[in-house]
C-alpha cells in the first residue's frame, strides 16, 4: 500500500494568512530592538569619551537614515509591547472563586505601568 | 416560502486523491445545489449521494460534538459541520483535507501520531493510590471545576494542529490540544499523575516548541484556548525552574 501523501505547510506558510505574516513581524522585531539596544550602548560608550565624541554621535544620531531606523524600531516595540500585553491573561489566570478575572482587568495594568514609566522617562528628558 | 424560479447553485471545488489510481492530488469542481441551510457537510453529503459515490470524508454528528468532519475551507480549518455555504455564496468553495496530517484518500487524513501523543500525555485521572469504592467518590468544588473546564471541552477536531505552523515543521511536537488536554488534568484537583506528564508536556517536544502564534485558539470552535493552556504553562514551568535554582530549593 503506498504511503499516505505528506502536505505539511511549506516553507513560505507565513505569507498565506495576514495572522502568520504578523508574527512573523512580531518575531522580526527582536532584531531592530536589539539593533536600537547596540545603538543605545553605543551612545552611553561616547558619553565616557566626553563631550566631542558624544556630540559628533549626536549628530550621526539625528541623520535622516537614523531617525527613520528608530521610528521603524519604535514600531516594532509597540507591536511587540502590545502583543505580549494582551497575552498576559492567557499565561496568568486568576481566579475569584468559580469567576475568572475578567482578562481586561488583566491587561489594564499593564498599559497603566507603561503609561506612568512613560510620562516619567519623557519628563526626565524634557526637563 | 415559496420556489424558487431557477435554482441557485454553489461550486465547490473538491481535493481528490485516489492513491491506487493517481500520484498526484487533483481537484474536482462539484456544482451543488445552494441552500440558505446547507453547511458545507450538507454539500458534500448530497456530492456522495446524488453525483459521486466515490468521494471519501468523515463525519458523524453533524452538530459540532464529534469532531470528525474537520477541513480546509477556502484555506482555513474549520469543522464542514458548522461552516454554512451562505458565508461563501456565490464564490467557489474550495475543500481540502486538513493541513499538516498525511492524506489517505479524498478528504480524510491520517491520525496515527495525534493519537500517540494524544496516548502519550496521559489523559486521564492518575491517583498515586486509588481510593476504595466504599471510601466513595473524589469529591470536587464549583471553583476547582473552573480551573480547568474550559481545557476539557476539546473535542479533538484537530483542527489547531491545521493552523499551527509549528506542527507543520516539527514532526515531534505534541502540539496544542494535546497540551491543553495535558493541563486539564494536571489542572485538576482529583489528579495526582502531573509527574509522569512532565517529559510530555514540559520536555523537548512540548510547550517550549510552541511560538505563540496563536492561531490555534483563533480555529477552535470550543474555544478552548490551547494558545493560553500552553503559555500558562509555560510561565509555571518557568517559575517551577526558578525555585530550583534558588539554594533551599528543591532539585528533582
Ligand atoms: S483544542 Fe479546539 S481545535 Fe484543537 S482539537 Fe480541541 S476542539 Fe479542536
Ligand atoms: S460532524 Fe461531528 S463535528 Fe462535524
Amino acid at each position: 500500500m503506498k504511503p499516505p501523501l505528506n502536505r505539511n505547510m511549506g516553507s513560505t506558510w507565513w505569507l498565506s494568512r495576514g495572522a502568520y505574516f504578523l508574527i512573523m513581524l512580531r518575531e522580526l522585531s527582536a532584531v531592530f530592538i536589539a539593533a536600537y539596544l547596540v545603538f543605545f550602548l553605543i551612545c552611553l560608550y561616547k558619553v565616557g569619551q566626553g563631550p566631542e565624541a558624544y556630540g559628533a554621535y549626536l549628530r550621526f544620531l539625528w541623520s535622516p537614515g537614523m531617525i527613520l531606523f528608530h521610528l521603524v524600531a519604535l514600531a516594532f516595540a509597540l507591536l511587540h509591547m502590545v502583543t505580549w500585553f494582551n497575552a498576559t491573561p492567557k499565561a496568568v489566570r486568576v481566579w475569584r472563586g468559580e469567576e475568572r478575572v475578567p482578562p481586561a482587568l488583566m491587561i489594564g495594568p499593564n498599559y497603566a505601568v507603561w503609561a506612568v514609566i512613560t510620562a516619567f522617562i519623557i519628563w526626565v528628558v524634557l526637563k | 416560502m415559496g420556489t424558487p424560479t431557477t435554482q441557485r447553485t454553489i461550486k465547490l471545488e473538491v481535493f481528490r486523491y485516489r492513491p491506487e489510481e493517481e500520484d498526484e492530488p487533483t481537484f474536482q469542481t462539484y456544482e451543488v445545489p445552494y441552500r440558505e441551510d446547507w453547511v458545507v457537510l450538507d454539500a458534500l453529503n448530497h456530492i456522495k449521494d446524488t453525483v459521486d459515490g466515490t468521494l471519501s470524508y468523515r463525519w458523524s454528528c453533524r452538530m459540532g460534538v464529534c469532531g470528525s468532519c474537520g477541513m480546509m475551507v477556502n484555506g482555513y480549518p474549520k469543522l464542514t459541520c458548522a461552516a454554512f455555504l451562505r458565508d461563501y455564496y456565490p464564490n467557489a468553495i474550495r475543500v481540502e483535507p486538513l493541513v499538516n496530517f498525511p492524506v489517505e484518500r479524498d478528504l480524510v487524513i491520517n491520525m496515527d501520531d495525534f493519537m500517540r501523543k494524544l496516548k502519550a500525555v496521559k489523559p486521564w485521572i492518575i491517583r498515586k493510590k486509588e481510593q476504595p469504592l466504599a471510601e466513595g467518590e473524589y469529591r470536587q468544588t464549583p471553583a476547582e471545576l473552573a480551573q480547568y473546564k474550559q481545557f476539557s471541552m476539546c473535542i479533538n477536531c484537530m483542527l489547531c494542529y491545521s493552523a499551527c505552523p509549528v506542527v507543520g515543521r516539527e514532526e515531534g511536537f505534541i502540539g496544542p490540544a494535546v497540551l491543553a488536554l495535558g493541563q486539564r488534568y494536571n489542572l485538576d484537583s482529583r489528579d495526582q499523575g502531573r509527574a509522569q506528564r512532565q517529559e510530555t508536556i514540559f520536555g523537548h517536544e512540548g510547550i517550549w516548541e510552541c511560538t505563540f502564534v496563536g492561531e490555534c485558539s483563533t480555529v477552535c470552535p470550543k474555544d478552548v484556548d490551547p494558545a493560553g493552556a500552553i503559555q500558562m504553562a509555560k510561565v509555571q514551568g518557568a517559575m517551577e525552574y526558578m525555585k530550583t535554582l534558588l539554594p533551599w530549593g528543591q532539585r528533582s
